[in-house]
């Protein structure tokens, strides 16, 4: 077996401090899926809305989303509001907030393709049988739009957790930024760890990730 | 229609940057906290790296160590105040510094006139200049002896690559994005030499036998100094201070000795530290 400097995890509190990173990660993004997902539905169902005014909201709000990198809504959230607020955001309240604004305008775009997606005669037959507008979407709007969503909001969950490694840039200290602190930090004794941690860091993003994966296909086969 | 929504994206991100600006223009009296605020709170905040040894790094314990950290807890300490270090990359440390998000950045930051636009820079604790390494058994020790043929390594974007380009754009330059693949090539005899910072150089040609730096120093000499925000003038001019007075010491030596000593050896602690901010060359 190649030499992967492996040894170098098991240095003092090395993995621990790995783990410790993949919380930060963890932390940031499942709180911001949560806002994004609750936030996304209420946006999603804004944008299937007839209204121009609220159609063009919505629109210039999933399009400035869609064109700024993360990197520079990171910048602008963390350092930008210092420069013209003066308020003082730490590196981990910055991400979340930019992270529930980006997922926001994703989940809402899933939200309103998965609700354009249910045709027309439903809701049609909906009313026929003497439902309001608001029971219309609780009994037969919305529980087949979930079920379209799964599959696509694991999607973006996943890349939510992925896209943590942006937050070094703001300070954080997460699993990638650990990784490279390690890295650097033996440079001289194992020069090979690079290989091992990058492998084990890949490993500890799998596992984040995977739970999710199989969650979305018990449910999806549940509820057929 | 999409010229159109081109139109109103281009218009919207020019109302975003303009009302940005605008608003910032005022908010920027007193970004930073004054030596009298730092010793208020008793915590000042320090941006080093936290993935550069051995200037600034996070050891297995999970605690900063490094040249540049050796000097902060010094800084904490004369100050009578806790340290909270702050993990900074190469690319925002002026940003950090601009919002006064930290109240001074001590990592490896180069004195450069561009950044003295932007940021306040105190007195030098340490030297650096490029260096060129060779194999041992056809030593470069000046460009002159590169010849028409021979091919130097650099990595992109390094202020060697830079300098070579401006100051002999004679010789033949091989490109290479990671230090892995620099590395990789010289040892490999792609090229005759390989240029870039010398602390680089000298610790590398320290681990791996067979290669010589024969040109410890090239071009001008630059400095790292600590730097706070622009116009405090306070915590600079008591950084400056406590520079000068660590002299008596030999402050800068001993943080040498502890922290570099291991990767640079002892013979270029000379050329390399700086003590009071008199830099010697």
């Amino acid at each position: 077996m190649p030499d992967l400097g492996l040894e170098v995890l098991f240095k003092g509190k090395n993995f621990a401090r790995l783990l410790e990173g993949l919380g930060v990660a963890l932390r940031i993004s499942l709180i911001s899926v949560v806002i994004s997902i609750v936030a996304g539905i209420g946006v999603g169902m804004l944008m299937t809305w007839k209204n121009p005014i609220s159609r063009a909201i919505t629109r210039c709000y999933l399009e400035i989303v869609r064109i700024m990198p993360q990197m520079v809504l990171l910048f602008i959230v963390f350092f930008g509001t210092t420069r013209v607020f003066g308020w003082n955001l730490s590196g981990e309240i910055s991400a979340v907030i930019v992270f529930s604004f980006w997922g926001t305008a994703e989940m809402g775009d899933l939200v309103r393709g998965a609700l354009i997606s249910i045709p027309q005669h439903q809701y049609e037959s909906a009313y026929a049988l003497g439902l309001t507008g608001i029971q219309t979407y609780q009994y037969v709007v919305l529980p087949q739009t979930v079920r379209r969503l799964i599959p696509l909001s694991i999607n973006l969950i996943t890349r939510m957790i992925k896209t943590t490694s942006l937050i070094l840039m703001i300070g954080v200290v997460e699993v990638l930024k650990v990784a490279q602190q390690i890295i650097e930090a033996n440079r001289m004794s194992s020069p090979n760890a690079a290989f091992g941690l990058y492998l084990t860091v890949f490993l500890l993003y799998f596992l984040a990730c995977w739970p999710f994966s199989l969650l979305a296909r018990y449910l999806e086969k549940r509820w057929r | 229609m999409r010229k159109l929504r081109n139109l109103a994206n281009i218009g919207l991100a020019t109302l975003l940057a303009v009302s940005f600006s605008a608003v910032s223009a005022f908010a920027e009296d007193n970004v930073y906290r004054t030596l009298d605020e730092i010793k208020e709170s008793g915590t000042i905040n320090i941006g080093v790296f936290s993935d550069k040894n051995p200037f600034g790094y996070v050891d297995e314990n999970g605690d900063y160590q490094g040249y540049d950290v050796y000097f902060a807890n010094r800084i904490g300490e004369d100050l009578g105040v806790d340290i909270e270090f702050v993990s900074t990359e190469a690319a925002n440390r002026v940003e950090y510094l601009e919002t006064g998000k930290v109240d001074i950045i001590l990592a490896n930051f180069t004195v450069t006139e561009e950044r003295a636009e932007k940021v306040d820079f105190a007195l030098p604790y340490m030297n650096v200049a490029l260096g060129v390494v060779s194999p041992a058994s056809r030593v470069i020790t000046d460009l002159s002896e590169i010849g028409e043929d021979d091919e130097v390594i650099v990595i992109s974007g390094t202020t060697a690559e830079t300098y070579l380009i401006e100051n002999n754009p004679e010789i033949k330059l091989q490109k290479y994005d990671t230090y892995a693949n620099a590395k990789n090539a010289l040892e490999n005899g792609n090229a005759v030499a390989w240029a870039n910072d010398n602390t680089e150089v000298i610790a590398y040609a320290l681990q791996n036998p067979g290669y010589t730096v024969g040109i410890p120093s090239l071009g001008s000499q630059d400095t790292i100094a600590p730097a706070v925000s622009k116009g405090n003038e306070t915590l600079l001019n008591w950084i400056n201070e406590e520079i000068k007075s660590l002299a008596g010491e030999e402050f800068f030596h001993k943080d040498y000795e502890e922290t570099l000593a291991d990767t640079y050896g002892l013979d270029y602690e000379e050329s390399l530290v700086v003590e009071g901010g008199e830099p010697t060359v």
